[in-house]
């Protein structure tokens, strides 16, 4: 192309630096045709009337802009920095090569080579989970993308926002069953809360910020971004510009409760007799702890958090009952199900929270703050909906309940709350897993003890994340959480391999805090090849495998819904040896039998500041998590507290 | 209840598809779905029908409203609206009863629009109800072929349903 050649002999002279005149000739006289205005697809043999290979790099001057040329690998790298992202989560391959070129060419983002695409996703949800800032993870197409697609799930779920860059094949492969192709935006779209497909490489700025708007306003969640190929050809360069606002007509999270909704909910409030709030995971998204501690405080009103909000109101504090729900607390459950009045802030009223929906709190009248309609009377009727974000409704609950009690002299009625106090302390005293009933002793370490003991090594200030079963439900009951996102885990999808994953996403965020793990021999084995990542980027976290050689959480049910029968519940004498492996892979394994052991050895752990340690603990095999709901057809009050005991 | 839910949707790749999947996913019903382009490129019009109590109308409705695609949304069947459905359907027309499809066509003011020696293909407009019994006022004839467009609606009066 004559074109072509005659500006590659130019170009130097202008070191780089090209003028829009120059730029618009070289469209091959297609003046309108504005610079990009091409689709992914176009091949350098059908040319891109001359400027894909005629701006191979640089920048030009735009009226008085001076405007990057960018191919669309370096626009992702570029308008990642330009977001702020302190750690990519991926792995390679032949679809994002373009993309690692240009990362690798020009990026500051930090990328964490995981082992398994799974991880990425996982580490990027715990970064996201402890910051509140998005976890970004880039995969490859076909097996990358589909390998993403569990944690994808596991953060839709949670409401965690994410952004998702997957590789796609070229364009013009689309459909054709290519090497590595699959329909990601397909697969992905009911874990999503919004995809994009690159069409046009010059919109993936747009596109990006977009992304990652939508990730992390309204009701948070995972955005994936599906790039072909060609949309990231080094050759095709395009004016770079990263979008400052975004413009979505059909995306206008609430910013307000209703004034007149939030009046009425202050008034209901203002006439319980036996209020609860039950807090959740949009406490923590929202940001909003401080705000309900002090309406909780001021009200002097008791509050339960759910699995997700765990940490959402100091656990330490007197106002605390505890977790509630399918393995809630007891005097948590025993306030709900005999509450008049139930203020649920950014909970959803979770199957494993209301146990059967229509005998779900028969005497509560229901408040309910959620930022996502669709959360509200999903499962469980609400009086009074306020669509809205926690934060700035509670700011205008607590002002119109100020204003209440000091203009109209409204005030609780202080002989009820009274009496509640004393019936919730009644319970608190007789089964509470804290005061009142302790867990079981045998000569065997009781898992409970185990956090316990996490609980003093770190002063309670740790970040804790966990895989699923009953080690997670032990950590959610006995690790007390004062502080939000401390408590990481999976709750709506209960992924298992999520513990080491997330750890890792938390460590790199937090390098100077305590990050432990707890899991069992189950779950860690579902992501353990991460403790290859864990070597490579130094993330020294603490796993705390709780031990009882069997997928715990499953013979639970099986001994006490199918008479004892471990249909595949246990691994026979397949277990690897956990010590042996940690240090393989190079870090610190300690195993722990015996009960006096175990504080030295958790102590131990964490004084080794700069290393990975693998506490393998071996904890009663035959212990349940209680309370437990009473299914079917149970109520909130209907537990089983222990083997042989229920309400 | 049987409603009608009219929705101004995104005209991008990938819209329709979310919208459907919404149904499968949440296990809500789609009993007549129409899409067509609007007079503004950017948007098409969907008219979807679909039954459930009040309790699952409003989670519908909600997670609609929910989807980026779904710019505007209406729930017709709330007030005052016209609903239409049109039918193309093929018949064998043979002998005595050529004329019996003809008048009876006639009655419900649909209209002839493709004769054949054998065959009438008769096109017919009306709410879905009307259909129905032209389909049934049909059954002795043979009937070949049934295509229907599914529901479109608007509402009556100064009502609108715009950006
Ligand atoms: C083995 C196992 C056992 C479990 N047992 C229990 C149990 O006993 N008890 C229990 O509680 N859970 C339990 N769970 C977890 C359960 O499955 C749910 O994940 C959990 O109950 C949901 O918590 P949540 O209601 O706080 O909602 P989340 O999933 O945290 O959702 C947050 C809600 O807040 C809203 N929101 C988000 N941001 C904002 C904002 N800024 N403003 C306003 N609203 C906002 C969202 O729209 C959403 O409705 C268990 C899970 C597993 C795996
Ligand atoms: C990926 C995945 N598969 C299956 C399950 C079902 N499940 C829930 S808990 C559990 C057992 C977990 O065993 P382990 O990690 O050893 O924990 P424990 O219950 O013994 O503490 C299983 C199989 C799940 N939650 N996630
Ligand atoms: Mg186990």
């Amino acid at each position: 192309m004559f074109v072509i050649d005659f500006l590659r002999g130019w170009l130097p002279v202008f070191t780089g630096i090209r003028f829009r005149a120059v730029y618009l000739a070289l469209g091959g006289g297609v003046a309108s045709q504005v610079p990009g205005q091409v689709p992914c697809s176009a091949t350098s043999t059908q040319n891109l009337n001359g400027y894909d290979e005629g701006y191979a790099s640089g920048v030009y001057v735009n009226g008085r802009d001076i405007v990057e040329l960018l191919s669309g690998g370096e626009m992702i790298a570029k308008a990642l920095e330009d977001e702020g992202v302190e750690f990519l989560f991926g792995y390679p391959g032949g679809a994002v090569l373009h993309i690692y070129d240009a990362l690798f060419k020009t990026s500051k983002v930090p990328h964490v080579l995981v082992r398994h695409e799974q991880a990425a996703t996982h580490a990027a949800d715990g970064y996201a989970r402890a910051t509140g800032k998005p976890g970004v993870v880039l995969v490859t197409s076909g097996p990358g993308a589909t390998n993403a697609i569990t944690g994808i799930a596991t953060a839709y779920m949670d409401s965690i926002p994410m952004v998702v860059l997957s590789g796609q094949v070229a364009t013009h492969l689309i459909g054709e069953d290519a090497f590595q192709e699959t329909d990601m935006v397909g697969i992905s779209r009911p874990i999503v809360k919004h995809s994009f497909m690159v069409r046009h490489a010059q919109d993936i700025p747009a596109i990006i910020r977009k992304a990652f708007h939508i990730a992390t306003t309204g009701r948070p969640g995972p955005v994936v971004i599906d790039i072909p190929k060609d949309c990231t050809r080094p050759d095709a360069k395009f004016e770079y510009h990263y979008p400052e606002t975004v413009k979505l007509r059909s995306y206008t999270p609430a910013q307000r409760g209703h004034t007149g909704q939030i009046r009425k909910a202050a008034k209901l409030l203002l006439s319980a007799k036996r209020p609860i709030i039950y807090a959740g995971g949009g406490v923590i998204l929202g940001e909003s702890s401080d705000l309900l501690t002090t309406l909780a405080r001021q009200l002097n009103y008791p509050v339960t958090n759910t699995l997700m909000g765990l940490g959402a109101y100091p656990a330490t504090d007197r106002q605390f009952l505890g977790m509630l729900g399918m393995h809630g607390f007891y005097e948590a459950n025993m306030a709900m199900h005999h509450s008049d009045v139930i203020l649920a802030v950014g909970a959803r009223f979770d199957d494993r929270v209301t146990n059967t929906v229509s005998r779900f709190c028969p005497g509560a009248k229901i408040i309910h703050i959620d930022i996502d309609p669709t959360s509200i009377s999903k499962t469980v009727a609400a009086d009074i909906p306020i669509v809205g974000p926690v934060q700035s409704v509670l700011q205008d609950l607590l002002e119109t309940i100020g204003a209440l009690q000091e203009k109209d002299a409204q005030q609780p009625d202080a002989a009820a709350l009274g009496r509640w106090w004393e019936q919730i302390e009644e319970w608190r005293g007789k089964h509470g897993l804290w005061t009142g009933r302790r867990y079981g002793h045998s000569d065997q370490i009781m898992p409970q003890q185990v956090i316990e003991s996490l609980y003093r090594a770190t002063g309670g200030d740790a970040y804790v994340t966990s895989d699923v079963g009953q080690h997670q439900m032990f950590a959610a009951q006995y690790y007390k959480f004062d502080k939000p996102r401390r408590w990481i885990n999976s709750g709506g999808l209960g992924t298992m391999g999520f513990g080491l994953p997330s750890a890792m996403g938390v460590k790199l965020a937090f390098p100077d805090m305590e990050v432990a793990c707890v899991t069992g021999e189950g779950s860690i084995q579902m992501n353990i090849q991460e403790l290859s990542t864990c070597k490579q980027y130094n993330t020294p976290i603490k796993i705390i495998n709780l031990r009882n050689n069997a997928l715990g959480m499953v013979k639970q049910w099986q001994d006490m819904q199918y008479e004892g029968r471990y249909a595949m519940s246990t691994y026979e004498d397949s277990l690897p040896d956990f010590i042996k492996l940690v240090e393989a892979y190079g870090h610190v394994g300690m195993q722990v039998t015996r009960l006096e052991d175990l504080d030295k050895c958790m102590e131990e752990a964490f004084a080794m500041k700069d290393r990975l340690v693998f506490l393998d603990i071996w904890v009663d095999p035959m212990e349940h998590v209680y309370p437990m709901h009473i299914a079917p057809n149970g109520a909130m009050k209907d537990m089983w507290l222990s083997k042989n005991e229920r309400t | 209840m049987r409603r009608i839910i009219s929705i101004l949707l995104e005209n991008e790749p990938g819209a329709l598809s979310r919208v459907i999947g919404l149904f499968s996913q949440r296990g809500y019903n789609i009993e007549t779905l129409n899409v067509a382009p609007t007079e503004d490129v950017t948007l098409s019009r969907l008219t979807l029908t679909t039954t459930g109590d009040d309790k699952t109308m409003e989670q519908i409705t909600k997670q609609l409203n929910k989807l980026l695609d779904v710019v505007k949304l209406v729930d017709l069947s709330e007030g005052a609206h016209i609903e239409r459905d049109l039918m193309l359907i093929k018949v064998r027309a043979t002998g005595v009863v050529r004329d019996e499809i003809k008048r009876t066509t006639d009655i419900f003011r649909g209209q002839i629009v493709d004769v054949g020696p054998n065959t009438y293909t008769i096109q017919l407009t009306g709410t879905g109800e009307k259909l129905d019994s032209f389909v049934a006022a049909m059954a002795e004839a043979d009937i070949l072929e049934v295509v229907r467009s599914g529901v479109a609606g608007i509402s009556r009066g100064e009502k609108v349903l715009r950006l």
